[in-house]
């Protein structure tokens, strides 16, 4: 291995540092009267990383195994920076306006680049030290994110809330983990479960250690925290925790299960098979009732974070690449969706359902990109959504958990009633006093097209699903 | 080093720490005593990384390591949370957990 390979294998991650140091040394030097000059850059940077890290690379280990990489985790780190760099478009103007004039706009980058090399080192981790330190890395800041709002009221208990339930999980999947090592006497990811006496002990270590995970993902029943949070948060950081957060947590909880932990796979797939049940209906059932927008796609995406758990149970290369292909629609699709609540917002300030009502006649192309990703959440055919569900289900029949998707296909049923409530109130209904016009500025707009063109493209485009396949067959073999 | 501590003793002590924590994690009426719950659990975690390191797996010293990152790390969480709360007492003069309502269903 010579020091060329040590700086390939980690390139997102040397990146992401200089990156944040290069920011970071534009912080100090301007004045805050010209913070809004570190906007165009942090997202110029970022938009050059992206699109390096869709480059094929190497696979690999560094520093005794703790690191390790290969095509697949280097896909999902740039699904991640996809994500990323659309939210970073979508915040523009909100940045501009609300942080920059404070001085604030450059804590914002930072932070949000902090969480995502963390969420690098997470993905990337090969023993449980690495995998600790990665997760706080990329919950820690978050939370610091989500208090943004120092005069707000909202965003700061969101923050709270957040902290201390974040807490509370890393604690209980810290002591799951040293119940695991109590058994096993080993961290490394690579021969963790050579010694497997007592087996008692192990289950309840991998018991508490999935609970802390499932807080990541909002499984129910660890989910409360979403909704408030959510809801409090500024609306850049919502998709954040929405969509990066749960894709990162999703993908190390995919490669623990099935590379790290496949011994265990009766306790496990038991044990996501109830938690998938109950995160669909209860995410369902309680989406019915929101009229908050943040809100509602909260728990959307808890009740999504269900159908996920289908094909991490269908397990193998088939359902570890039906994860990997639905998150990156899902990416698309929710960050459509909270883009057209950050364009209102920004605009009008407004963000309950009743506000939405005839948005059609003063703004007809935003209410068309809200009903396309609205489509694409309730799977409805021609929309990547819907082939992102269906090779989840196809996966989970495949394995011969009928009863589940069934289940599944109930939900799906009941989440096309609330996913269809705003557009009929943007499209059919009509408002006394309707929204204005929005003129949304170029960023919001780039991010937008970008995000429809994922909804349409993807779920057509079928090499990509068999790429996704190649590169998970690679890596489980 | 033999002291005559059995590796059961400590699992034991450190469970009554972790629920120790749970409950007081649920029912103190301080958001301060509500982080230092919090603590007792991720102590309790420390401590059993770092026992079962010495007095099972002697061969290495992963546990204790593990042990070390955990009190760095959680160092890091009380100062975001401090920090949070003591915004929300300037906002609203009270750190008690059952006034923060504001976020509900």
């Amino acid at each position: 291995m010579t020091w060329i390979d040590t700086i390939t294998l980690m390139r997102n991650e040397w990146s992401i540092l200089i990156i944040f140091l290069l920011l970071l040394a534009t912080e100090i030097l301007l004045d805050d009267r010209r913070q809004h000059q570190l906007i165009p850059l942090a997202i110029g940077l970022f938009a050059v990383h992206t699109i390096g890290s869709f480059f094929p690379g190497k696979a690999g280990e560094l520093f005794g195994g703790m690191y390790r990489t290969n095509d697949l985790l280097h896909f999902m780190k740039a699904i991640l920076n996809t994500a990323v760099l659309i939210i970073l478009f979508q915040s523009y103007h909100w940045v501009k306006t609300e942080l920059a004039p404070h001085g604030r706009a450059g804590a914002f980058y930072l932070l949000l680049f902090a969480v995502l090399s963390g969420m690098y080192f997470l993905i990337s981790s090969g023993d449980f030290i690495m995998f600790f330190i990665g997760f706080e890395l990329s919950t820690l800041p978050v939370a610091a994110l989500t208090a943004f709002h120092l005069k707000e009221i909202r965003s700061t208990e969101a923050g709270i809330k957040l902290i201390l339930l974040a807490g509370l999980a890393s604690g209980i999947m810290l002591y799951g983990i040293s119940l695991m090592y109590a058994v096993t006497g080993n961290l490394y990811f690579a021969d963790f479960l050579v010694n497997t006496d007592h087996e008692t002990l192990l289950i309840f270590g991998l018991v508490l250690f999935l609970s802390g995970l499932a807080f990541k993902i909002s499984l129910v029943p660890f989910h409360f925290w979403a909704p408030d949070v959510y809801e409090g948060a500024p609306i850049a950081v919502t998709s954040f925790l929405s969509v990066v957060s749960k894709a990162a947590a999703v993908f190390i909880l995919l490669i623990l299960l099935l590379s790290v932990l496949p011994e265990l796979s009766e306790i496990w797939k038991m044990i996501l098979y109830i938690l998938s049940v109950l995160t669909m209906t209860v995410g369902n059932l309680f989406a019915l009732r929101q009229t908050n927008m943040k809100r509602f796609l909260a728990f959307s995406s808890i009740a999504q974070a269900g159908f996920i758990l289908l094909g991490i149970l269908a397990s193998e290369a088939v359902g570890a690449s039906t994860v990997v292909y639905f998150i990156l629609i899902y990416v698309f699709t929710n960050l459509a969706a909270f883009g057209v609540v950050q364009a209102i917002k920004d605009a009008t300030g407004k963000e309950e359902m009743v506000d939405y009502t005839g948005l059609y006649r003063t703004n007809p192309r935003l209410s068309l990109v809200m009903v396309l990703a609205l489509f694409s959440l309730a799977g409805i055919p021609p929309m990547a959504g819907f082939f992102g569900k269906f090779f989840l289900f196809l996966a989970a029949a495949g394995k011969g958990y009928y009863t589940l998707v069934l289940i599944a296909v109930i939900n799906v049923t009941i989440s096309l009633y609330y996913y269809l409530l705003p557009v009929r109130a943007m499209l059919l209904r009509t408002s006394d006093a309707p929204l204005a016009h929005i003129r949304s500025g170029s960023m919001m707009r780039i991010g937008l097209i970008l995000c429809v063109v994922g909804i349409l493209i993807l779920g057509m485009y079928s090499p990509l699903y068999d790429y996704i396949l190649s590169l998970t067959n690679e890596w489980l073999q | 080093m033999d002291s005559g501590i059995q590796i059961s003793d400590i699992l034991i002590v450190t469970a009554i720490m972790f629920f120790i924590g749970v409950y007081g994690f649920v029912t103190r009426k301080n958001l301060i005593a509500v982080m230092m719950a919090l603590e007792l659990i991720i102590n309790a975690a420390a401590i059993n990384f770092i026992m079962i390191n010495k007095l099972v797996f002697k061969t290495n010293l992963h546990g204790v390591f593990f042990g070390l990152f955990i009190i760095a790390v959680a160092a890091v969480e009380v100062a975001i949370g401090l920090v949070i709360i003591l915004n929300l007492y300037r906002l609203r003069d009270s750190i008690d957990p059952e006034e923060i309502t504001t976020l509900k269903h």
